[in-house]
């Protein structure tokens, strides 16, 4: 590839224009929130549009993180940590242990429980909706955390992943693991367990900005506000009646709410595309 | 004092048995070979002495005790697999320890044991790596490595050398057998290699089939091969068969030619006959019409037929080396003890 922009100069200079433009195109809206969370609420409803940070950056965002306009984002950015974490350790930890079972040990109706979770593949939360929630609302998990987490935390892709990697483990590695004098926890937690750390963290960012990004359940599930997470309390922060929207602050906010996704990203970045390139055996 | 019995052990598969009944016993420190045909069950067979595999008949015992529904850790053994089965994941060292952790040795313990495989094993100073920086001979030698450091009563090997080139093969079969003998551990080792057997082995068993066609030293099974299958299984090339039949003492080939036979044989026969107990002989009766001939530099290996007929016979030419030396129709004379004589349905006679 370096070889190919090594000769090509002046065709390099316009590739790269060309790329430059696009991240642009893409960039514009996210400059635009920012520069609108830096402005106070008249300079930006004022034409024209302020393309230049103001001087309100600090008071907005200090407004935005302790006091919002329902709930302090703050609040909103600890439940949404604590439900995306949920979600994507849990779902890792149940899908590595399903998967386990189903590879490796022969129970009755194996493959029936396969498919079974491969099933719910086609029943997605919005599908289940009415009677997740009739569920979580008997069990009077409204406005809780295991309310948030629990109903989305099976996880049919991560357990199919994980199955299909263990698929490609030799056998002999299990029967070298018995003949050693391992048990079965043991071979999960010594040799499935370290070998399956690329994958673990892939799925890990992957499934971090799934719950993250979960709108509806917190939407229907969450009625006090100190429980509501940032994706849907964005959209709690448009007023109802007549009231002018307080767009600086909402859009600090919203700012704030991509913060942790892309940080995820960013910190994993490495683990997460060798967990998808290579498989390491 | 480490023997390993095996009872009339069956194995099923489902309705299929795949291992019809196969009774030996292993010696204290003897190593056995078994060899045989893709698919004839020898791995079938380790395996229920591993304890990977359930016995679905029969009885094994290591140091005479009943073993069938002991977990492989429990009978003491350690294996060598094909590919290595090393845990990708860990460094030599641990890999070696492994089984020792488990065992919750203690780490001065665990630690001098590994050190000492690692120096009998000539890997000392690649502990620290993975397996993936090693080399297939190297891998091997962890693999072995790890089966050593347990001490195990007995040693089980399947095919361990297949995945290295022939040169690293000859070496590593080297130091298997030095090792074997220097530990002193009883040792079963499956191939399907028949000059490994011969080379390996004290005692060798040839497998067909799930069946034990012969058990005995290598030599035993080169002189006197018990049935059709062990005579053209073991030996390289192989042996030549021709038909014929026996009578007062004389055996008449299919082509008319008349060998000095048993006199108690009689009937329809199958007289084999070793490529190297050929000898060039003027005089000689058996007459071979040349075909290709393989020069393998210290010796000459000539496929061709038997005069008279279409069967093909191979003869082995030491001090041969280039094929113009030779006639179209050469006549051979076979050595004493070469021929071998099997009735029709392959049992020696
Ligand atoms: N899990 C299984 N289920 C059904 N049949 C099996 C199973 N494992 C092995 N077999 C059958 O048992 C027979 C013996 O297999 P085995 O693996 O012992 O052969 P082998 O002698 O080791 O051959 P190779 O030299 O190719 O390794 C084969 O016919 C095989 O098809
Ligand atoms: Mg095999």
């Amino acid at each position: 590839m370096s070889g190919m922009v090594e000769k090509k100069g002046k065709a390099a200079w316009l590739v790269h224009l060309g790329l430059i433009l696009g991240i642009l195109v893409v960039c514009f809206p996210i400059y635009l929130a920012f520069i609108a969370s830096t402005v106070s609420s008249g300079d930006l409803v004022r034409p024209p549009m302020p393309l230049l940070p103001g001087e309100h950056f600090i008071a907005n965002y200090k407004e935005a993180l302790f006091s919002g306009v329902n709930t302090p984002v703050w609040n909103m950015l600890l439940n949404s940590t604590i439900m995306a974490l949920g979600i994507a350790i849990g779902k890792i930890i149940i899908s590595l242990l399903s998967a386990f079972a189903i590879v490796y040990f022969r129970f009755p109706l194996r493959n029936v429980f396969f498919w079974l979770i491969f099933l719910t593949l086609m029943l997605p939360v919005e599908v289940r909706i009415v009677p997740t929630y009739e569920v979580v609302a008997n069990f009077g998990m409204l406005n809780s955390y295991s309310g948030l987490i629990l109903p989305l935390v099976a996880s049919a892709t991560a357990t199919f992943l994980f199955r299909q990697f263990y698929l490609t483990v030799p056998d002999e590695l299990a029967e070298a693991a018995r003949v050693d004098g391992a048990g079965p926890m043991r071979f999960f937690v010594d040799i499935l367990l370290p070998m399956s750390r690329t994958n673990i963290a892939a799925l890990f960012v992957i499934l971090f900005i799934y719950g993250w990004n979960q709108y509806l359940w917190p939407l229907l599930m969450t009625t006090d506000p100190d429980m509501n997470t940032i994706v849907m309390g964005i959209k709690q922060m448009f007023p109802s009646g007549d009231d002018l929207p307080n767009w600086p602050v909402i859009m600090a906010t919203a700012l704030l709410a991509m913060l942790p996704p892309v940080l995820v990203v960013v910190l994993m970045q490495n683990l997460f595309i060798k967990g998808l390139v290579d498989t390491e055996k | 004092m480490a023997t390993l019995n095996l009872i009339d052990v069956k194995k099923s598969y489902g309705k299929d048995e795949v291992i019809h009944g196969v009774n030996f016993d292993i010696h204290d420190k003897e190593f056995v070979v078994i060899v045989g045909p893709s698919g004839c069950g020898k791995s079938t067979l380790l395996r229920m002495m591993a304890g990977l595999e359930t016995v679905t008949a029969g009885e094994i015992k290591i140091k005479d005790r009943r073993v069938n529904e002991l977990e492989p850790m429990e009978r003491n053994i350690a294996m060598v697999f094909q590919n290595y089965a090393l845990y990708p994941h860990m460094s030599v060292f641990d890999n070696m320890a492994y089984s020792l952790k488990i065992a919750k040795l203690g780490k001065a313990e665990i630690k001098a044991r590994v050190d000492n495989a690692a120096k009998l094993l000539q890997l000392s100073e690649y502990l620290k790596r993975k397996p993936r920086q090693l080399s297939g001979g190297q891998r091997q030698r962890v693999a072995m490595g790890r089966a050593i450091v347990r001490k195990p009563d007995v040693f089980l090997f399947d095919e361990p050398l297949s995945n290295l080139d022939a040169k690293l093969r000859v070496q590593m079969r080297l130091e298997i057998k030095k090792l074997q003998r220097d530990l002193g551990v009883t040792s079963v080792y499956v191939t399907h290699d028949q000059v490994e057997a011969m080379t390996l082995g004290d005692r060798l068993m040839v497998l067909n089939g799930g069946y034990v066609e012969q058990f005995g030293s290598p030599i035993d099974l080169y002189e006197r091969p018990a049935s059709l299958f062990v005579a053209e299984f073991i030996g390289s090339p192989s042996m030549n068969i021709i038909d014929g039949h026996a009578a007062d003492g004389v055996v008449e080939l299919v082509n008319g030619v008349r060998l000095p036979g048993s006199s108690e044989v009689a009937g329809a026969v199958k007289a084999g006959i070793r490529p190297e107990h050929l000898s060039l002989d003027p005089a000689g009766v058996i007459a071979i019409r040349k075909g290709v001939a393989e020069q393998l530099g210290s010796s000459t290996l000539v496929h061709g037929t038997l005069d008279g007929s279409d069967i093909a016979i191979s003869v082995a030419l030491p001090g041969v080396h280039r094929e113009e030396q030779l006639d179209d129709v050469m006549c051979f004379s076979v050595m004493e003890q070469g021929l071998h004589l099997f009735s029709a349905d392959g049992k020696r006679v």
